[in-house]
């Protein structure tokens, strides 16, 4: 019985994961770069929810809109100031810059907000499930059908739209993709801007499953889905999913099996198997560089 | 281009000069000239440390508004010796290095007594600087053993971590309080950590059984799933949590939201759980926490100190300001045991309030008859709260 509940547990956990490395695995399959600045986003998102909600008195999900377009917003804006220059820097430039970025936006929310941690009021408002002795909580529920629907938005959004078609050629062959008339800046700013509005829906979910709010919030999970989307093969959106998942399933397992202190130390050890077994991970494409 | 490159090595190369003369001071702290020092002269500069942003920074602005309210009242009444004090508070967001940045800013002020700093870990790490500086060290609440260990600077206001460990096990052993207890503990923080080694230590003298021992670190510090399920599938009655509030709120809701309703039991870190923004107290209606200040008591003290915190400030003071409060007028009774005055330098006042803090005894918001040893440790008795209707009241 335990053993099915840390399962529910841990795909809950996962769950989160898994809709946090979408946005990560968008941007570097399409940009080729890694976004750390995504965690942040998502805390960002946290608090445009928290202030619609608890003390503007909104319902939720006003609150989960208005999020997504400011979120949609910052994205563009953080392309546009501190990544569109650098587009023809190497790519360590970039990394730090994104690095600054997350810093940035911290500071900015502590500042803004105040250091002390908010308790985030969830915006789901049914559950917990209780199904024999296993308990399910609302939060669960919408987080798991949240990510597969999104999932499932972008997997169509990509292959059949046109813009999702340009995406595809961006992250394929930037160069090319110029030749054939597709603007490659426009097409990396919608990247950020869906990255973005994705990090202010895995916010309002990740704040609603743990209901703390700090400056801070978005950093650990930001990680441990950049991890899982390592995990699942960087740049692959099934592959996001899956990582996400077994990361929350292995974390919540290694807890409760192994020991409640090493679950993050056994995560790693996980992903680093992983990735000396398959290094492009579970669902990446094994692609040569070329020279 | 070149133009501002070579107005940017200037200015680089002159800061540069600027560090190599500053630090050359500091290193000849015989030398009398230091503008800090005579600077000082007509004041008693205290400075504070503590979080006042990040994730501890409800005890970091607690202490500092409690030991603003304290040096207030001496100032209004005279000083101490006659003397005004100064008073400075620096953030070190709960990380050593920043604490120890804060010491040496601090230091730079011409601090010439520390009441800090708040937390334990930063707290360890300014200690070790403090003592090899002969800085006088009265830390307002950081608890753990470490921070005295090998330091005559030292001094505590609050209890040590062991202390609270053994307090705790003995009130839930004497009171019966349950049979079967778990724990959670935070195994990457010192305070937690020193707190459980002493109660499952403590524990075996008495007559309940520690069913289940859970920890977590600051990098999985919000999904709790895992301990409590183990807590309440071992049957735990009572759990016991030495952690921080910030994560004690997360378990309490986890709990709630799983059906688990044991009696929650914890230290002083629970302290001000009530006072975190938007959080739902009916979640932790009845949870008893071991702490020595209690806000409602009805003390002529107390009530001057509540009332006064609650204009200046508009919240309860929780312990930590208390403590904090306490901390001012035990240097004020140690400088006057002394006899000392503020053109000594900083090590020859910390040995002569080394000495005089073994002999005074304070009344205080936190404890009646606090006395010292020579180790730093403070001895005084632990109470019991319970939170009933958002409100804490002695249990």
């Amino acid at each position: 019985m335990s053993f099915l509940q840390y399962l529910i547990n841990g795909i809950s956990l996962g769950s989160i994961y898994a809709i946090i490395a979408l946005g990560y695995t968008m941007v570097y399959g399409i940009a080729k770069m890694l976004n750390f600045a995504h965690g942040d986003v998502i805390m960002v998102g946290a608090y445009v929810i928290f202030t619609t909600i608890s003390t503007m008195g909104y319902p939720p999900i006003v609150g989960v809109i208005v999020a997504v377009a400011l979120c949609t917003v910052l994205g563009i804006t953080i392309e546009r100031i501190a990544y569109k220059p650098l587009r023809g820097a190497s790519s360590l430039a970039v990394l730090i810059t994104a690095i600054g970025v997350s810093y940035f936006l911290q500071n900015m929310a502590l500042i803004v907000f105040g250091a002390d941690t908010k308790s985030f009021n969830s915006i789901v408002k049914f559950g917990p499930f209780h199904l024999g002795g296993l308990v399910i909580s609302g939060e669960t529920l919408v987080t798991i059908v949240s990510c597969i629907i999104i999932m499932i938005i972008l997997t169509t959004f990509i292959n059949k739209t046109k813009a999702g078609q340009a995406m595809l050629a961006v992250s394929e062959d930037k160069g090319a993709a110029v030749l054939m008339g597709i603007n490659v800046n426009q097409t990396i700013a919608l990247t950020f801007a869906i990255g973005s509005g994705l990090a202010a829906i895995a916010g309002s979910l990740l704040c609603s499953a743990y209901p703390t709010l700090s400056p801070y919030t978005g950093s650990m999970p930001g990680i441990k889905a950049f991890t899982a989307a390592v995990f699942g093969g960087i740049g692959s959106i099934p592959g996001a999913f899956v990582g996400g998942i077994l990361l929350g399933v292995i974390e919540i397992f290694g807890k409760a099996y192994i020991s409640s202190q090493l679950s993050d130390a056994i995560v790693f050890a996980v992903l680093i198997i992983v990735l000396i077994v398959k290094p492009s991970g579970i669902l990446g494409k094994n692609r040569q560089e070329k020279v | 281009m070149k133009n501002v490159k070579k107005v940017l090595a200037i200015a680089l190369a002159s800061v540069m000069a600027f560090a190599t003369v500053a630090c050359g001071n500091e290193g000849t702290p015989a030398v009398g000239t230091e503008s800090g020092k005579t600077a000082a002269a007509g004041t008693w500069r205290i400075g504070g440390i503590g979080p006042t942003t990040g994730g501890a920074a409800v005890y970091g602005q607690a202490v500092q508004n409690g030991a603003q309210i304290a040096v207030d009242e001496i100032n209004a009444a005279g000083g101490i010796n006659g003397v005004m004090i100064e008073y400075t508070f620096e953030d070190d967001e709960n990380i050593a290095e920043k604490g120890v940045n804060a010491y040496n800013s601090l230091k730079d002020w011409g601090m010439q007594m520390l009441l800090g700093t708040v937390t334990t870990t930063p707290c360890i790490a300014v200690s070790a600087e403090a003592a090899a500086d002969n800085m006088f060290l009265l830390t307002p609440s950081g608890s753990s053993t470490d921070i005295l260990e090998g330091k005559t600077n030292a001094f505590q206001v609050c209890f040590t971590d062991p202390n609270q460990g053994q307090g705790s096990a003995q009130y839930i052993g004497e009171n019966n309080m349950a049979s079967k207890v778990a724990v959670i503990y935070d195994s990457s923080n010192a305070y937690s950590q020193g707190i459980y080694e002493k109660f499952a230590q403590e524990a075996k003298n008495y007559s309940f059984e520690i069913v289940s021992a859970e920890a977590f670190t600051a990098d999985s510090n919000t999904d709790f799933s895992v301990q409590l399920q183990k807590a309440k599938d071992a049957g735990a009655e009572l759990l016991f949590l030495p952690i921080y509030c910030e994560q004690s709120a997360l378990i309490l809701t986890q709990a709630n939201a799983m059906g688990y309703k044991p009696t929650i039991f914890s230290c002083d870190g629970m302290d001000g759980i009530l006072t975190l923004d938007n959080f739902d107290v009916a979640l932790a209606e009845g949870v008893i926490l071991l702490t020595p200040f209690v806000a409602d008591a009805t003390d002529d003290a107390t009530v001057s100190f509540v009332t006064k915190y609650q204009a200046a400030y508009g919240e309860i003071p929780n312990q930590f300001a208390a403590d904090a409060y306490d901390g001012v007028y035990i240097i004020k009774a140690a400088i006057e045991a002394a006899n000392a005055t503020p053109d000594m330098s900083v090590s020859d006042l910390c040995d002569a309030l080394k000495e005089a803090m073994v002999n005074i005894t304070v009344d205080g918001l936190t404890g009646t008859g606090m006395t010292w040893e020579a180790t730093g440790e403070v001895s005084k008795d632990p109470k019991a709260m319970v939170i009933k209707d958002g409100v804490y009241v002695g249990y």
